[in-house]
């Protein structure tokens, strides 16, 4: 059997008078892809926050990578990888030293600093690149590597918030290839995304409305259970009832 | 037009949403006004000085009593030696020193004729010629005292009159100066900075794509600096005339008029250099350099001119500052009109041609 | 340990390959070097005197070539009519107007004693009372000359004379560049570190990248020390390149130890460091650290004695300018340069500023750590 890697129970985050996540319970499994899909402001990206030691909950409890959230935040961050919406990369560094910087932060030593290196532009492809600044990549070039980047250090979960936007459909699905190959290699792979169609590459999707979790099971039991031919239909479902609506 | 208000209505937003550069913006005349106002100056007070008093007699007590009693000073007495004063000196602790030899006043008696030793900390130049002339000026008046003669015949007597700033105040000094500085900074460094700040961000395409007319696009920005700058003006005028008691002689109008031309002037440098800078920091510190520095250096307000190198001199030209500098004190400390003005006034319209020219140019390149 | 380093190797990675930014490094504080100290000169010369000679006789013209011999005043007019002497002022052609009345020597000697007019363009207060000083300075001098001639010389030896013997230590030229150069420097780079460091971090929280950081196990004080430290380097880069060109330029030697001023710029660099860090948890875009630090940069340009003196000013100020590092290391930096002050004479100028840069630190820690 799969060992869990993150459990929350009832775990919510408050501003204020605002529940920006409202007790939301749920097993991740190693090796899984699990989506939280959901629109702006539903609170996946704050619900993500707080699973990698960015934010303190307010109040029930999780663990990840076998660590508390609450007391332990620091040894959390050793075990996973993240790759932010905005950036993960130094524009003004090259590929080889932004792998460099990343490896020799999360403790590789540098000959597997030097072996990744070599893996990665291996992968992508991006021998001729290597030495140029991540700036003058194209913007799909950036989020693979910046996702290779974000594994660096086998971590055993990885977050990813919003990894895919603003890049075309093949890039996309090249994209999702890759994920594919990390969580056959036994990482994790929690996803945050409001791209629909994406859901079918998860083994298993939350749908958030509100900060409540309303649905959670692989994208062929969502169908089955609200009768619909697609995720998109599941989530308009969903999301008829949803109030807010700004992240 | 109405698409004009628009984009002037959001840089305004933009503009009054930023707390920080506001105050900036409009606690720097202040700030320049409170401390030169009320804060610096030039002469000296209590200056910490020691007297090694080795004759301790008459005249030796009575100079050291006219130093005690002047405000220039602060006196305190000992018997130190050439070494121990270096240490004062070298620790802070005194500015200067005064040595009486032990037959002051025996000798003044009987040889008429007697010296007295001032050493002065020369690091700092001004202070060490100021102090040390002030003690001159004591024992000067002394020897005055002592001698036979109380009425000196055939007297020059020069009857001084100090125009325009009898009280001898800094302030009619550089309340102009502060003017210059105030609105070049705000339109210079803050309209380049915006505009490049929408490049760096990649909102400028998309005002560019708009129905708007490029041109009306820079107009947008400069209007809401403008408006600023006028709104400073007014608060450093209002500050001066109360704050201060420096009165505004001349005309309210031609003031405002020739700071319009000077902000026109500095709109358009904050243009070109928006146009050869990439990044915000870039951009500030084009400003700094091309505009700060020379305000600040070359227009005569904190340094006179006259001191300076020629070549500093010549530079100073082409400043806008300075000529603004002197238009300002001709109107607002002379109470002159335009009829003394009209030189400068070309002079600063023509600079004002020129950069909105280059920057025009510049920008339709860009666009290209 | 290991983070450290290469959060350190990103950093200097960085900063290398902005080219804009080592040539604002260098150039600035090169132009500002030379060009500031060659304007900052608060001496009065070069003042500019129309004469208004309704006399013309010996006695007046005497004075007058006294005066423009003297090598403080410039000829801006020799006139008989006093309306264009005033336009000469008017114009700023003429700093001081000196009216020599009708049947000046006659009178002189006739009656004992003359008035003359004399008008001052009083706008710069310390230029016109030092240009007056100077005048009539001369003319009484002048006035000596004249009793000398007409009486009889054994009466002027009646009078005791006290001569007053004046020697100037460390400066005896009494150059100002001496004075101004060492100072210009720390208000340089006072500007460059504290801007630099400012500008860095709110450039990464406006990017995004300090949230990357944040996920990371690099901790704290290890992403502020790799911030700092670079800054230090940079600082202890352009002092001594400051230092070259006060040499190379001006002739300016520490007497001092150059040990002893290393050792407070490190101490310096800290607390002012500790400032910009302050400023740019403050800030979210680099526009608002620019106008912050700009505000605090020209308080402290105007307050730390760099052009007027600390102990001239009234003592609300002289309290908020101990406040400032900046204050103790222009007054160290003048004391240990001209005069070879040791360490122990700025034993509490370094007390104060690593106490001020304790706070400062302190304080911008515990503020980073609340807003991220």
């Amino acid at each position: 059997m799969n060992e869990t890697v993150i459990k929350a129970n009832k775990l919510t985050k408050r501003f204020g008078d605002f529940v920006a996540v409202d007790e939301i319970t749920f097993d991740v499994h190693k090796g899984e892809i699990f989506g939280f899909l959901g629109a702006n402001g539903a609170g996946k990206t704050t619900a993500m926050r707080m699973l990698c030691g960015l934010s303190i909950p307010t109040s029930g409890e999780a663990t990840v990578a076998g660590y508390d959230v609450f007391s332990q935040p620091e040894e959390i961050k050793k075990n996973i990888g993240y790759m932010s919406q905005k950036f993960s990369l130094y524009e003004d560094l090259t590929v080889l030293e932004n792998i460099e910087f990343y490896g020799g932060i999360y403790g590789l030593t540098n000959k597997e600093i030097k072996t990744k290196s070599e893996e990665l532009t291996d992968k992508l492809g991006l021998h001729k690149e290597a030495k140029k600044l991540v700036r003058s990549l194209p913007l799909g070039w950036k989020q693979k590597l910046s996702f290779l980047v974000a594994i660096v250090h086998q971590p055993k979960i990885v977050f990813l918030d919003e990894p895919t936007g603003g890049v075309d459909p093949y890039m996309r699905r090249e994209f999702w290839d890759l994920i594919y190959d990390a969580a056959d290699r036994g990482i994790t792979i929690f996803v945050t995304t409001h791209y629909l169609d994406e859901a079918e590459y998860c083994n298993r999707v939350t749908i958030m409305v509100d900060g409540k979790i309303e649905a959670l099971d692989s994208p062929s039991g969502l169908r089955e259970k609200f009768n619909v031919q697609s995720i998109d239909e599941v989530f308009y479902k969903l999301a008829r009832q949803a109030k807010r609506s700004a992240d | 037009m109405k698409q004009l208000l628009s984009f002037v209505k959001k840089e305004f937003y933009q503009v009054f949403r930023d707390s920080k550069t506001l105050v900036m913006l409009f606690g720097l005349p202040v700030v320049q006004i409170v401390l030169f106002g009320f804060a610096l100056t030039n002469e000296l007070k209590n200056a910490n000085v020691v007297v090694v008093d080795n004759a301790k007699d008459l005249a030796s007590q009575q100079i050291i009593n006219k130093m005690e009693g002047s405000n220039f000073f602060h006196v305190e007495k000992t018997l130190w030696s050439s070494s121990q004063i270096d240490a004062a000196f070298k620790s802070g602790k005194i500015k200067l020193a005064v040595v009486f030899p032990a037959n002051f006043n025996t000798d003044l008696l009987h040889l008429n004729k007697a010296s007295v030793q001032v050493i002065a900390d020369a690091s700092d130049p001004n202070t060490a010629t100021q102090l040390s002339s002030y003690v001159s000026s004591i024992v000067t008046d002394y020897q005055t005292q002592l001698s036979q003669n109380s009425a000196m015949p055939y007297t020059i007597i020069p009857e001084v009159r100090m125009l325009y700033n009898p009280d001898l105040r800094g302030a009619p000094n550089f309340v102009p100066g502060v003017m210059a500085m105030v609105l070049l900074l705000v339109c210079v460094m803050m309209t380049s900075v915006s505009i490049v700040r929408e490049k760096e961000l990649g909102t400028m395409e998309i005002l560019l794509v708009s129905p708007v007319k490029p041109i009306m696009v820079i107009i947008s920005k400069a209007i809401p600096y403008l408006i600023l700058s006028w709104i400073n003006l007014g608060a450093i005028l209002l500050l001066s005339v109360y704050a201060l008691d420096l009165p505004i002689k001349g005309s309210v109008l031609l003031l405002v008029a020739e700071s319009t031309l000077l902000i026109i002037t500095a709109l358009s440098l904050g243009l070109y250099i928006s146009t050869i800078t990439k990044s915000q920091q870039a951009a500030m510190f084009a400003s700094m350099l091309g505009m700060m520095l020379p305000t600040m250096l070359l227009s005569g307000y904190m340094f006179p001119i006259e001191n300076m190198p020629i070549v500093l001199q010549v530079i100073s030209n082409v400043v806008p500052a300075k000529w603004y500098y002197i238009i300002v004190k001709d109107v607002m400390l002379k109470g002159l009109g335009f009829s003394a003005i009209w030189k400068e006034t070309v002079i600063l319209i023509g600079m004002t041609i020129f950069f909105i020219l280059i920057a025009l140019r510049n920008f339709k390149i860009r666009l290209e | 340990m290991r983070p450290l380093w290469f959060l350190l190797q990103k950093e200097f990675r960085q900063i290398f390959r902005d080219r804009g930014f080592i040539g604002r490094l260098f150039i600035a504080p090169a132009i500002q070097l030379i060009l500031l100290p060659m304007a900052a000169n608060f001496t009065v010369k070069n003042v500019n005197l129309a004469i208004v000679d309704h006399d013309h006789s010996t006695f007046s013209t005497k004075l007058s070539n006294k005066i423009l011999s003297s090598g403080y005043f410039k000829l801006a007019g020799y006139t008989d009519f006093n309306s264009k002497a005033d336009k000469l002022i008017e114009n700023d052609k003429a700093d001081i107007v000196m009216e020599i009345p009708q049947g000046f020597e006659k009178n002189l000697i006739s009656e004992g004693s003359q008035k003359m007019a004399i008008e001052v363009n009083a706008i710069n207060g310390v230029k016109a009372s030092v240009g007056f000083a100077y005048l009539s300075g001369i003319v009484s001098d002048y006035n000596n000359d004249i009793r000398m001639e007409l009486l009889q010389p054994a009466r002027t030896n009646d009078q005791p004379v006290i001569d007053v013997i004046t020697s100037f230590w460390y400066n005896p030229a009494l150059t100002y560049y001496i004075f101004m150069v060492p100072a210009i420097l720390v208000s340089l780079i006072t500007g460059i570190t504290g801007l630099s460091a400012a500008f860095n971090i709110v450039k990464e929280k406006e990017i995004g990248t300090i949230e990357q950081i944040n996920v990371t196990p690099i901790k704290k004080w290890q992403f502020i020390l790799g911030k700092l430290i670079p800054f230090v380097v940079m600082g202890a880069v352009v002092f001594t390149f400051g230092l070259l060109i006060a040499w190379i330029g001006y002739s300016i030697v520490p007497i001092g130890n150059l040990a002893i001023l290393y050792l407070f710029l490190l101490v310096f660099l800290f607390a002012i460091l500790g400032f910009g860090l302050l400023v740019s948890t403050y800030s979210e875009t680099q526009q608002q650290a620019n106008s912050l630090m700009f505000l605090f940069m020209m308080v402290f340009n105007m307050m730390s004695g760099l052009y007027t003196p600390i102990d001239s000013m009234p003592d609300w100020a002289k309290l908020v300018t101990h406040l400032f590092p900046v204050s103790y290391f222009i007054d160290v930096m003048r004391m240990v340069v001209i005069k070879g002050s040791g360490l122990y004479d700025i034993r509490m100028h370094i007390l104060y500023v690593f106490l001020i840069g304790l706070v400062l630190n302190t304080w911008a820690i515990v503020n980073y750590r609340k807003t991220t």
